[in-house]
């Protein structure tokens, strides 16, 4: 099978339903004749000219609130936020009208958006350039939110994103890009809402989503080594729609649970996970779900600070060893 | 360009320039011009009706009426054709009527009824009818703007003459989305035609104390390039005769416009602004609906033209105050949604039972 990075994946995807759907149209700041700030779509542009990848001023509500019009008609815009940490001068358009136009108007409309960009600390910008808003968006009932950590379901979940006629936020990682991956040459979808499970294990489940399940594996590789603690390892895939059933069942296999989110711990995506987990499968514990986040402070500049304050395998192997 | 204010006719009512004889208005059949009479008269018998159930706590939530604008929506809207769109703020009742929403829905969403055009979900602001190429009906100031602006784009992208005519109030032009969307319309030739319904208060700020530019609020899109007009809204001609240059300037050059369509408001904000005559006088609601109330101004020049009479007015009145009753009596005899419509019209891949909508959990109550 082919070996190629998460970046190509998501260009390949973005490729390939541009080809298969004409309705299909790429936009956002430098997406188009600059080949993307992070070259998610290099190459587009050339191969499928300015009617189909549009560079926009840098004007994010009103080219989000453009998407949103669009899709209402019948486009399927896929609108690049260089990070979306800039969706946040867009909140208006994304919540309230990509969000609730569906509801607002009893079912008559269905809004086919798709936002994509970087959602990650990590990369020493500072905090204004490193949230993770995929807790704030999956509040919204009528959003969907995916968070891919591989290249593989980075590729499956957007043509799945575009395909679909509700509005997704795909949450990429700068990180990510360049992390190289096996994906098949053919045709695939990964279902919105299927979690997978990134390694089998017996004695903790480390629940994560995006790169904290590089993190989770890395930290279940040395807990066996190290430990001879077997730890399971799953990867939600998709934020909301959410898999419950797989995570409940790792966790009624295991007793244990490590959730490891790189959003803050305060109303994070763990922290919904952790309700769920103690509600529907509290019988099972063997001991309190323990939660892995970014340190509860905005994202710090300073390099050696920063690879501290998002969760690191050692936190994990901390969390996991006390609960054992 | 350099347009001055046009000296509005205050004291008469009566515009200088004859916009009867522009090549919109020129063959208008009687019965046309009847219509616009009527569907003026059914906005205000409509939200009179609905101010009365308001007032009987019948109602939840805010009530924005358009009273005194009724020939801004007539004016503008009758122009579209099939491929031209609308999209409004949260005063959108006009609007809907003018677009063919029925008064039934319209009146049964405003008490929260499952027959109402949203089924109840989305209230007074929000009014949509897509089939009828009206998108709402939208309750935050200006985030309707570049909504209006995609609905164009899509025409463009799918080679369609057509236009979307968005309407925003004179508060509206101080939100910076309306901003982006205008340097984006102009930038990439999009057929959107922004109204700015200026009733000259923003809640209870008047212009003169949330413009800069206190004299002309259309006048901002200079800085965009953007062709530009103020029009006396309370001159059906006028506003037909301008807004149609707008959308023809839309379908033949792809080009937006901004117009600046003055109007004034009778009521509050909403019903619940208790300041209504607090932030104006009494005296100045009072001059306008003496001198500038555009339905009487209608009917004093259909009575000129020889067109209409005392009965024939009293028969349309009658027709939309019996239509407006018929529609309180329909929406106070609808059901209300049951409490498992909650958990629909939020994801359409839900709703229809694709595939898609049953992997995962979608709603997270117990």
């Amino acid at each position: 099978m082919p070996v190629i990075t998460y970046r190509q994946a998501l260009n390949d995807a973005l490729a390939e339903e541009l080809e298969r759907d004409e309705n299909v149209v790429v936009m956002g700041e430098e997406v188009a004749e600059y080949n993307g700030a992070y070259k998610i779509t290099e190459g587009l542009w050339k191969r499928f000219g300015d009617k189909r990848v549009v560079d926009t001023p840098i004007s994010e509500a009103g080219f989000i609130g453009l998407g949103v019009g669009a899709a209402m008609m019948g486009l399927r815009p896929v609108m690049e936020l260089m990070f979306w940490s800039f969706a946040y001068v867009a909140y208006d358009q994304i919540i309230n009208n990509a969000g609730c136009v569906r509801y607002m108007s009893g079912g008559l409309i269905n809004c086919p958006l798709v936002i994509r960009g970087p959602a990650n600390g990590g990369t020493n910008v500072g905090a204004t350039h490193s949230h993770t808003p995929e807790n704030f968006l999956a509040n919204t009932p009528g959003l969907k939110v995916v968070s891919p950590a591989t290249p593989y379901d980075a590729k499956g979940l957007m043509k799945a994103a575009i395909r679909d006629n509700d509005p997704v936020c795909v949450m990429e990682n700068t990180l990510l890009y360049g992390d190289q991956g096996e994906v098949p040459e053919g045709e695939y979808i990964i279902p919105i809402g299927v979690a997978d499970i990134k390694r089998e294990g017996t004695d903790v489940s480390l629940i994560a989503h995006g790169r904290a399940v590089l993190t989770a594996l890395a930290a279940a590789h040395r807990l066996h080594e190290e430990f001879n603690i077997s730890a399971e390892v799953v990867d939600l895939r998709s934020i909301r729609p959410l898999d419950q059933e797989t995570v409940l069942n790792s966790v009624r296999k295991t007793h244990r649970a490590v959730l490891v989110d790189e959003n803050k711990p305060f109303c994070g995506v763990s922290a919904q996970i952790a309700s769920m987990i103690q509600e529907h499968v509290f019988d099972d514990l063997d001991a309190p779900v323990q939660r892995v986040c970014s340190l509860d402070a905005p994202a710090i500049y300073s390099p050696p600070l920063e690879a501290l304050q998002l969760p690191t395998a050692d936190r994990i192997i901390q969390k996991v060893l006390a609960i054992s | 360009m350099s347009v001055t204010r046009a000296e509005k006719p205050k004291k008469t009512g009566r515009n200088p320039v004859d916009y009867a004889k522009a090549p919109i208005n020129a063959d208008l059949t009687k019965e046309q011009k009847l219509g616009f009479l009527a569907d003026m008269l059914r906005i205000r018998r409509f939200e009179q009706a609905s101010l009365k159930l308001y007032q009987q706590g019948k109602m939840g939530g805010f009530l924005h009426l358009y009273i005194g604008q009724e020939s801004v929506a007539v004016g503008t809207l009758a122009l579209m054709g099939d491929h031209d769109h609308a999209i409004t703020a949260y005063r959108d009742h006009g609007h809907a009527l003018v677009v063919g929403m029925s008064m039934n829905e319209c009146m049964a969403e405003l008490l929260g009824k499952a027959t109402g055009c949203s089924k109840g979900k989305g209230g007074s602001m929000h009014f949509f009818a897509p089939d009828k190429n009206f998108w709402g009906g939208h309750g935050i100031v200006a985030g309707q703007t570049p909504l209006g602006l995609g609905i164009a784009y899509a025409l463009k992208y799918k080679d369609l003459k057509g236009c979307c005519l968005t309407y925003i109030g004179d508060g509206a032009v101080n939100q910076g989305v309306y901003h982006e969307s205008l340097n984006l319309a102009s930038l990439w030739d999009i057929p959107v035609v922004y109204i700015i319904e200026n009733n000259q208060y923003s809640m209870g700020t008047s212009l003169a104390r949330s413009s800069a530019i206190k004299s002309c609020l259309a006048e901002r899109a200079e800085g965009y390039k953007i062709d530009w007009d103020i029009v006396n809204g309370e001159d059906l001609y006028e506003v037909r005769a301008k807004t149609w240059d707008a959308i023809e300037r839309a379908h033949e050059k792809c080009r937006p416009t901004v117009l600046e369509i003055d109007t004034y408001r009778y009521y509050g904000h909403s019903v619940a602004d208790a300041n209504a005559k607090k932030y104006r006088k009494p005296e100045e609601i009072e001059f306008y609906k003496q001198n500038h109330d555009p339905i009487t101004l209608w009917e004093n020049r259909l009575k000129e033209e020889g067109i209409l009479d005392e009965a024939e007015l009293k028969k349309v009145d009658e027709a939309a105050k019996k239509e407006a009753a018929a529609a309180v009596q329909f929406a106070e005899d609808s059901p209300f949604p049951e409490p498992e419509d909650i958990f629909s019209d939020i994801y359409y891949e839900v709703d229809m039972g694709t595939e898609s909508g049953q992997t995962g959990r979608h709603f997270f109550n117990d």
